[in-house]
C-alpha cells in the first residue's frame, strides 16, 4: 500500500483571507458626480446669481409662489451631501454591506437637482418643475410599453429589437382606428392587434423558422417602416381629413388625489393611457413572479428544455407571448399619436423603440426596473425641450445622448451587473 | 405499474437510434438498462417520456397502449424521469421548479407558494433529503440538485421513475445513498428504470438488467452474472480494459505546481494551494468528481485564469502569468474536457482544424498569408498516422463521429515537441475501438519522456493509466497516491478525506461497489 | 487486438443534443449558405411580388375598380397590371437603362447612378460581413458611416493639401473615424464583455447627435450661415469623377471593389482572417488554442469600422461634396441587409449592394413617373432579406425541391 511520503503536504488553510473582492464603483462615480456638482454647476456661477422654480401648474388647487433659491450656495450645498453620501457608501463597501438602489437613486437626484439649478442660474426664466415632469411622464409611456414588450419577449427566450416597428404599426393603426371612428379609444382596441401581428412575423421567422431574431427584428423595423411610410404617402396624406386626424385621449383627473401639490396634477390628472401604463408596470411585476403564467414564461426563456421535460410547449409558450409583446408594445405606440391627438407622420417613433430597449435592459429585465428607467430617460427628453427653450449652457444634442450613454455604461457593466435571461436568443429544439 | 415496449424504433436521419427494442418493466423493480455511452439508452428513455416520437412500435402502459404527445402526457400517466443533465432552472427556487408545468393555482392563476412549499417539505421529509423549499438551485450541490429532481418527479406522482446516468455526477459514498433511496422507492412499489453504463452499481441495485447494443437489446440478465459476461455482452466482444504499459521510468521533475490559489468573480475559492509536480516520463491523473477544481486546474496552467496565484514551472521556467500562446510555445499540449466546445471548431475543415495553435507559423503561415499546400500536407499526414476515419481533409469538423473528433485534437497537440501534455477526460463518450487507440498514444507519449497529466472522473480510467493519482475535493487537492490505491480508499478521497482517514474508514466499511469489486474477477474492468 | 470493425461513428454525435452548439452566427449564416442560388432568385422574386400586392393596393383605381370587380372583372385586372407594371418599369428605367432618354449617355446614366448608389453600401456592407463571419453581430454601421462621412468632410474642407495627397489624407481620416467608433463597441466587448449589439445600436443614435451639434459649430458651418450643412469638401479631397462630369459616378466605386478584393484575401487567405473565423465559428475553442479572443474582437471592429467609415467617405467626397443632415441616409441599415443578402462573402456584398443601389437610383423616377412613394424599395429590401434568411419559406412558396443535403440531416 502507499506510503506517507506519497502524500501531499497538508495545504494551508485560506480561510479569512479569501473574501469577494471589494466594489468601489458606487463610492467612487458618488464621489466624482460630487465634485462635478460643487466645481462645474457650484462655482462656474456668479456669486449672486438666482434660480427660479416654478413648483405649481396653473390648474393646481394649493398654488406656491415661485421658489428662488441661491445658484451657487445649493450646487455647492448639495455638491457636499453628495460627497458625504460617497463616504457613507465607501465605508458600506469595506465593510461589503450592501445598500438598495435608493442610494444611487438618491444621488441621482440630487445631481439633477443641481444640474438644473446651474442651467437656470442667473435666468430670468423660470423652471416650470410640474411641466418637466408631466412632459417626462408622456415622454415616458411608448418607452415603458416598448420596455415591457422587450421584457416579455426576452424573459421567454425571443429577443425583439422590432419593438420600434411594433410603436410604430400601434401609432399607424391607433391614428387610422381614431379618425375613422372618431373614438380615440377603440386606438386602445386597435393598436395592440397591429403590434401583435408584427409579434406574429417575429414569432413566424424566429420560432418556426429558426431564423436569428436579431437578424428579424432589424429587417422587420425596416419592413414595418416601409410599409407605415408607403401607406402615408399614398393614403394618408391624400385624405388627411377622414383618415389621419385622430382625436386626442382626454385627461382624466381623479378627485382628490390630483390635488396634492406639485406631483398630483403630474401623476393624478393624466389620460387613460398613462394610467394603463402604470396599471401594466405593476400587474406585469406581479404575474411575472407570482403567476403561473409568469413562472411558465421565465422557465421557457431560462431553461426552455426543463420547461419542455415537465410538459410545457415551449414554442407555443414564446409564440403566445411574443405576440402579447407585440400588442403591449402597439399600444405603446398610441401615444405618439392618439394620446396627443396628432396626427401618423412617416417614421414618428425616431429610435424610441431602441430606447425602450435601452430602458429594458438598464432595467435589468424587471418592470418597476424598466418604468424607473423609462421615466428616467422621458425626463431627460422634457428637460431638452425646456432647456432649449430657456437656453442652456450645455448643447442640447449632449443631452439627447444620455439615455444611450447610459445603457452603455450599463451593459459595460459599470453600474452593477446585468443578467440577461439565459436563453435568449436562442431557437428551441429538442 | 407495469411498462412494456415492442419493437420501438427511433431513427436520426440515417442513424438508427433504437432499433425495435423490446423491453418490459414490471412493478416494483429495479431494472437496469446497461450499455456503452452513445448505445441508444438515452434516446429510448426519451421516447418513452415522450420527448422523441418514436418512428415505430408501441409502447404499453399496465398492458394498455399509450401514445404521448409529450412529456405532459407521460408525466400524467405516472411516469417520471431524472435526467442526466439536469432539467432545473437554475435561477428558480427548489419549490418553484418542483411545481413548474403543474403549479398550485386557484382560478385566477395565482401561484400558492405555501402550498408549493408544502409539497417539497413532505417528499424531503419522506425520503430524509433536507431539501430547503426555498434555496435557489444554482446555489445547491449537485448531489442536491439530483434529489430536488427526484422530488420534482414524486411530487407528481410518479410510479415509474427512469434516472439517466444518475451517478455520473456523484461521488461513491454519494451514490451508495442514492442506491439506498432507490431501495426504498422500490420497497414502495414504485418501478425504477436505472440507466448506466457501470457495471458495479447495476450489480449493485438492480433486480433485473436489459442491456443494450448499437441501438438493440443484446440480451437481459440478473445481477448475478458476472462483470465479464455483462461487459462482453455490452461491447459485443471480449475485452480488455486495462491498457498494457511498462512501469513508469520518472526522471527529473518536469512540472512543479505550488500553492496554486484562484478565486471565482465573486470570491468563492475554485482552487485551494493546489501543489503537486509531474516528472518527465510519468503520468499523473487527477481524479474528483466532477466539478472539485480540476477543470480549472488544467486550465490554470494553460493559462486561462490569470487571476490566479501561486507557482507553476516548468522545466524551471514560470507559466503562470504567461499569455496561453506563451505556454502552448513552451511545450504544453492542452487537450480540453469539452472536445466540442474548447477542442474543435466544428465548422471549420479538418485541415484548418489541425492548425489551429500553429496556423500563425511556418511552415503553415508565410507572412501574413496562409500556406494552403503546406495545411493540407501536414493534414494528410496526421489523418494517416492518427487514423482518421474521414473522405477528405476537407471535411468539416463537425462531420466526423465523436472518435475521430477527438483523434484531429489528439494529433494536433502531439505533433510538435511537448515537455507537458495535459488530457482533460480524453475519452469521454467514445467507443472502445477509440478509447484504446487514445490510451496507447497517452501511454507512448509518457514513454517519450513527456510528463503527462491526465483528469478523468472516471475512476476506472484513472487506474488504467495512472502511474500517481492526485484526488481533488472542493479545490483542493487531498492526497496524491500511488497508482494502485484500491478504489475504496480514492472514492473516500474523492468525498474528501484525507488518505489515512479514508483508509481507516475503508477498512470499516466496504461501499457497495467495492464489494461488488472483491467479487469481480476483473480488478480493473467495468465501467466503459 | 483488432478494433478496425469498431469504427463506427459514435452515435452520440449524431443525437440531436449533442455536438457543438453553433454560435448565433453560425448557424444564421449556414441557413444562408445553405439556400442556392434559386433560392436567391425566388426569394427576390417573392419580394417583388409582395410589394407588387402593395402597390396595388394602394392605387386608386385598383381600389375603384376593386368596387365592382365582380361586374367587370377585366378592368380590376388591368388596373393591377397598370399600376404594377408602371412601377416596376419605372424603377427600371430609373436603375439599368433608360430607353426614353435623349442621348446615349442620358439612356446609360441609370446604370451609372446604381452603382454610385452602390458604393457606399458595398463598403458598409463589407464590414459588416467581416464582423458576422467573426461572431460579431454589428449594428453599429450606421454611427460608423457617419464618423466617417464627419472626419472626412472635415479634412476635406479644413486641409490645404496638394491633390491626390488631400484626398488620401481625407480617406484615412475617414477610415480611421468609423474603426475607431466601432473600435469603442469592440473595446467594451473585449473588456467587459458588453454585448456589441446594444452598444452599437446606441452609439448609431449618438453619432447622429454628435453630427447635428458639430453642425452648429463654427468649425463646420459656413460662415455667415446658419444651416446645418457644412462647408464643401475641397476639389483636391473630392474622388475623381470616373466617367466624366456627365456622370457622379466616381473613383470610389473602384476603391469599393478593390476593397471587396482585399476583404477577400483576408478572410479566406490570412493568417489575421483565419483567427477572425476561428473566435467567430468558435471562441471558446480559439482561445484555448492560444487566439487572444477579445484581441480579435477589437481588431474586427476596428477593419469592420474602417469599412463603413468609407461607405461615408464615399458619400462626403464622393456624391455629396458636404456634410449635412442625413449625409448617411440609411446607409448603415441597409448594408446590413446587404451583408446578410451577400451572405457575408465579398462577391455577394458587391452583388447583393449593386441590387439595393438599383432600387434606391431607380425610386425617385418611380416615384415621378407612377406616383409610387420611395418607401416601397425598403419593404422590398427587408422582404428580400426575410425570404432570404428562411430558405424553406421560399421553397414552400414556390414549391422548389429541397437540397438533398437537408434531406439527410
Amino acid at each position: 500500500m502507499s506510503t506517507a511520503t506519497a502524500l501531499s503536504p497538508n495545504s494551508k488553510s485560506l480561510e479569512g483571507t479569501i473574501l469577494p473582492p471589494i466594489s468601489w464603483k458606487g463610492p467612487i462615480t458618488y464621489t466624482v458626480i460630487g465634485l462635478i456638482a460643487i466645481f462645474g454647476f457650484g462655482l462656474t456661477v456668479g456669486g449672486g446669481d438666482e434660480t427660479n422654480f416654478v413648483l405649481s401648474a396653473s390648474s393646481d388647487a394649493i398654488k406656491f409662489g415661485t421658489l428662488v433659491v441661491p445658484s451657487r450656495a445649493l450646487s455647492v450645498a448639495i455638491g457636499v451631501l453628495i460627497l458625504a453620501i460617497a463616504a457613507f457608501a465607501a465605508y458600506g463597501a469595506a465593510k461589503r454591506i450592501r445598500y438598495g438602489a435608493w442610494l444611487p437613486s438618491l444621488v441621482g437626484v440630487l445631481g439633477i437637482i443641481s444640474f438644473l439649478v446651474w442651467s437656470g442660474a442667473g435666468k430670468a426664466e423660470s423652471l416650470p418643475i410640474p411641466l418637466l415632469l408631466s412632459q417626462g411622464i408622456i415622454f415616458a409611456v411608448p418607452l415603458a410599453f416598448g420596455a415591457m414588450a422587450g421584457l416579455i419577449n426576452e424573459r421567454v427566450g425571443i429577443i425583439n429589437i422590432a419593438i420600434e416597428g411594433q410603436l410604430l404599426a400601434g401609432a399607424f393603426t391607433g391614428a387610422v382606428v381614431a379618425t375613422l371612428t372618431g373614438n380615440p379609444y377603440l386606438a386602445l382596441l386597435f393598436a395592440p392587434i397591429a403590434g401583435a401581428l408584427v409579434g406574429v412575423l417575429l414569432a413566424f421567422f424566429s420560432i418556426k423558422y429558426k431564423v436569428d431574431q436579431i437578424v428579424v427584428g432589424v429587417v422587420l423595423n425596416v419592413l414595418v417602416i416601409g410599409i407605415t411610410g408607403y401607406l402615408f404617402s399614398t393614403v394618408l396624406k391624400n385624405n388627411k381629413g377622414t383618415l389621419n386626424t385622430p382625436p386626442g385621449l382626454s385627461k382624466i383627473e381623479i378627485p382628490i388625489l390630483s390635488d396634492i401639490p406639485i406631483i398630483g396634477s403630474v401623476l393624478f390628472n393624466q389620460n387613460i393611457l398613462v394610467y394603463l401604463m402604470f396599471a401594466a408596470v405593476i400587474l406585469l411585476q406581479f404575474l411575472l413572479f407570482r403567476s403561473r403564467w409568469g413562472l411558465r414564461l421565465r422557465s421557457v426563456g431560462e431553461h426552455p428544455k426543463a420547461a419542455d421535460t415537465v410538459g410545457i410547449k415551449v414554442n407555443r409558450t414564446r409564440w403566445i407571448n411574443v405576440m402579447i409583446g407585440g400588442a403591449v408594445a402597439g399600444l405603446g405606440g398610441v401615444a405618439f399619436t392618439v394620446m396627443q391627438g396628432i396626427g401618423f407622420g412617416k417614421e414618428m417613433t425616431s429610435g424610441k423603440g431602441y430606447i425602450a430597449l435601452a430602458a429594458m435592459i438598464l432595467g435589468r429585465w424587471n418592470p418597476n426596473g424598466a418604468l424607473a428607467a423609462a421615466l428616467l430617460f422621458g425626463f431627460a427628453e422634457a428637460l431638452r425641450g425646456t432647456l432649449s427653450i430657456v437656453g442652456t449652457p450645455v448643447p442640447t444634442q449632449f443631452l439627447a445622448m444620455l439615455p444611450y450613454l447610459a445603457t452603455i455604461f450599463a451593459v459595460a457593466g459599470l453600474v452593477g451587473k446585468v443578467r440577461a435571461p439565459a436563453a435568449e436568443g436562442k431557437p428551441y429544439e429538442k | 405499474m407495469k411498462l412494456e415496449l415492442r419493437g420501438v424504433t427511433k431513427r436520426f436521419g440515417k442513424f438508427t437510434a433504437n432499433d425495435s427494442i423490446d423491453l418490459v418493466i414490471e412493478p416494483g423493480q429495479v431494472h437496469a438498462l446497461l450499455g456503452e455511452n452513445g448505445a441508444g439508452k438515452s434516446t429510448l428513455m426519451n421516447v418513452i417520456y415522450g420527448l422523441y416520437d418514436p418512428d415505430g412500435g408501441e409502447i404499453l402502459l399496465d398492458d394498455a397502449p399509450v401514445n404521448f404527445a409529450g412529456p405532459g402526457d407521460a408525466m400524467a400517466a405516472g411516469i417520471g424521469m431524472v435526467h442526466q443533465h439536469f432539467m432545473l432552472v437554475p435561477v428558480f427556487t427548489v419549490a418553484e421548479n418542483v411545481i413548474l408545468g403543474f403549479e398550485p393555482t386557484g382560478k385566477s392563476g395565482i401561484i400558492n407558494l405555501k402550498e408549493a412549499r408544502k409539497r417539497v417539505r413532505e417528499i424531503s421529509d419522506r425520503f430524509g433529503f433536507n431539501i430547503d423549499p426555498d434555496a435557489l438551485v444554482e446555489d445547491l450541490p449537485v448531489g442536491a440538485q439530483q434529489r430536488v429532481e427526484i422530488i420534482k418527479a414524486l411530487s407528481r406522482d410518479a410510479k415509474i421513475l427512469i434516472l439517466d446516468e444518475p451517478t455520473a455526477v456523484l461521488t461513491p459514498q454519494e451514490t451508495d445513498e442514492l442506491i439506498g433511496i432507490m431501495r426504498q422507492l422500490r420497497d414502495s412499489g414504485t418501478s425504477i428504470v436505472f440507466i448506466t453504463h457501470k457495471l458495479r452499481e447495476v450489480k449493485a441495485v438492480a433486480d433485473k438488467i436489459t442491456v443494450i447494443r448499437r441501438g438493440k437489446v443484446v440480451g437481459s440478465a440478473d445481477p448475478t452474472a458476472t462483470e465479464t459476461e455483462l461487459a462482453s455482452a455490452m461491447v459485443g466482444r471480449s475485452v480488455s480494459l486495462g491498457v498494457e504499459k511498462s512501469p513508469a521510468v520518472p526522471a527529473e521533475t518536469r512540472l512543479a505546481v505550488e500553492n496554486l490559489t484562484l478565486l471565482s468573480d465573486n470570491g468563492v475559492p475554485l482552487l485551494e494551494g493546489v501543489s503537486f509536480d509531474v516528472a518527465s516520463g510519468e503520468i499523473l491523473a487527477i481524479a474528483g468528481v466532477q466539478g472539485n477544481g480540476q477543470t480549472e486546474l488544467t486550465e490554470t496552467i494553460l493559462g486561462s485564469h490569470p487571476s490566479a496565484v501561486g507557482s507553476i514551472k516548468l522545466s524551471g521556467k514560470e507559466l503562470l502569468g504567461q499569455s496561453i500562446r506563451g505556454v502552448l510555445d513552451s511545450g504544453v499540449g492542452f487537450v480540453p474536457e469539452d472536445r466540442s466546445k474548447d477542442g474543435l471548431i466544428a465548422d471549420f475543415s479538418i485541415e484548418e482544424n489541425f492548425i489551429l495553435d500553429q496556423h500563425d507559423r511556418e511552415p503553415y503561415a508565410k507572412g501574413l498569408s496562409l500556406d494552403l499546400a503546406a495545411i493540407e500536407d501536414a493534414a494528410n499526414k496526421y489523418i494517416e498516422q492518427f487514423d482518421v476515419r474521414t473522405q477528405s481533409s476537407k471535411a468539416l469538423g463537425s462531420q466526423l463521429s465523436g472518435g475521430n473528433q477527438q483523434k484531429v485534437v489528439l494529433a494536433r497537440e502531439l505533433s510538435r515537441p511537448l515537455q507537458l501534455f495535459i488530457a482533460s477526460q480524453p475519452t469521454r463518450g467514445l467507443d472502445v475501438g477509440s478509447i484504446e487507440f487514445i490510451h496507447k498514444r497517452i501511454v507512448a507519449e509518457r514513454d517519450h519522456g513527456t510528463a503527462v497529466i491526465i483528469v478523468s472522473t472516471e475512476l476506472d480510467e484513472v487506474l488504467a493509466l495512472a502511474d500517481r493519482i492526485a484526488v481533488m475535493y472542493e479545490g483542493k487537492i487531498i492526497g496524491i497516491v500511488p497508482g494502485n490505491t484500491s478504489r475504496d480508499i480514492l472514492g473516500l478521497m474523492m468525498a474528501g478525506l484525507p488518505y489515512d482517514e479514508a483508509q481507516a474508514e475503508a477498512d470499516k466499511h466496504t461501499t457497495i461497489l467495492a464489494a461488488a469489486d472483491e467479487d469481480s474477477d476483473n480488478p480493473i474492468g467495468g465501467a466503459l | 487486438m483488432s478494433v478496425s470493425s469498431e469504427h463506427a461513428p459514435a452515435p452520440e454525435a449524431k443525437a440531436p443534443e449533442k455536438g457543438a452548439a453553433p454560435s448565433r452566427w453560425t448557424t444564421a449564416l449556414r441557413d444562408m449558405a445553405s439556400s442556392s442560388a434559386t433560392v436567391i432568385i425566388f426569394a427576390i422574386l417573392g419580394a417583388l411580388i409582395l410589394a407588387a400586392v402593395l402597390i396595388a393596393a394602394a392605387d386608386p383605381t385598383v381600389q375603384k375598380t376593386a368596387g365592382y370587380i365582380f361586374a367587370r372583372p377585366a378592368d380590376f385586372f388591368k388596373a393591377v397590371w397598370d399600376s404594377v407594371s408602371g412601377a416596376y418599369s419605372a424603377l427600371f428605367r430609373g436603375a439599368i437603362y433608360n430607353p426614353d432618354a435623349a442621348t446615349f449617355a442620358r439612356k446609360i446614366k441609370p446604370i451609372t447612378e446604381t452603382l454610385t448608389a452602390a458604393t457606399p453600401l458595398i463598403f458598409a456592407g463589407l464590414g459588416l460581413g467581416i464582423g458576422f463571419r467573426s461572431g460579431i453581430f454589428n449594428i453599429g454601421a450606421q454611427g460608423q458611416v457617419v464618423l466617417g462621412a464627419v472626419v472626412s468632410a472635415y479634412f476635406g474642407f479644413a486641409f490645404n493639401l496638394p491633390v491626390v495627397l488631400h484626398l488620401i489624407v481625407a480617406i484615412i481620416g475617414g477610415f480611421l473615424a468609423g474603426g475607431l467608433w466601432a473600435g469603442i463597441a469592440g473595446f467594451l466587448k473585449a473588456r467587459f464583455g458588453a454585448n456589441e449589439v446594444i452598444v452599437t445600436i446606441m452609439l448609431n443614435s449618438i453619432a447622429g447627435f454628435l453630427m447635428s451639434y458639430l453642425l452648429t459649430t463654427t468649425a463646420f458651418m459656413r460662415p455667415g450661415s446658419n444651416n446645418p450643412v457644412s462647408q464643401r469638401v475641397a476639389d483636391t479631397a473630392m474622388f475623381p469623377k470616373l466617367l466624366g462630369q456627365d456622370f457622379r459616378l466616381h473613383w470610389g466605386f473602384v476603391l469599393a471593389l478593390l476593397a471587396a478584393v482585399a476583404v477577400w484575401w483576408l478572410m479566406e487567405r490570412s493568417v489575421l482572417g483565419y483567427r477572425f473565423r476561428a473566435v467567430g465559428f468558435n471562441p471558446d475553442a480559439a482561445r484555448t488554442a492560444g487566439i487572444k479572443v477579445e484581441r480579435m474582437y477589437l481588431y474586427v471592429m476596428l477593419v469592420a469600422g474602417g469599412l463603413a467609415g468609407m461607405g461615408g467617405v464615399s458619400q462626403t467626397l464622393g456624391t455629396e461634396g458636404v456634410l449635412q443632415e442625413g449625409v448617411a441616409g440609411s446607409i448603415g441599415f441597409d448594408a446590413i441587409t446587404v451583408a446578410l443578402l451577400g451572405r457575408s462573402r465579398p462577391a455577394g456584398i458587391v452583388g447583393a449592394a449593386i441590387l439595393f443601389g438599383a432600387l434606391r437610383a431607380g425610386s425617385p423616377l418611380m416615384q415621378t413617373d407612377s406616383n409610387t412613394p420611395i418607401d416601397i424599395v425598403q419593404v422590398v429590401q427587408a422582404l428580400v432579406v426575410l425570404l432570404i434568411a428562411a430558405p424553406p419559406l421560399v421553397r414552400a412558396i414556390f414549391r422548389l425541391p429541397v437540397p438533398l443535403k437537408e434531406v439527410a440531416a
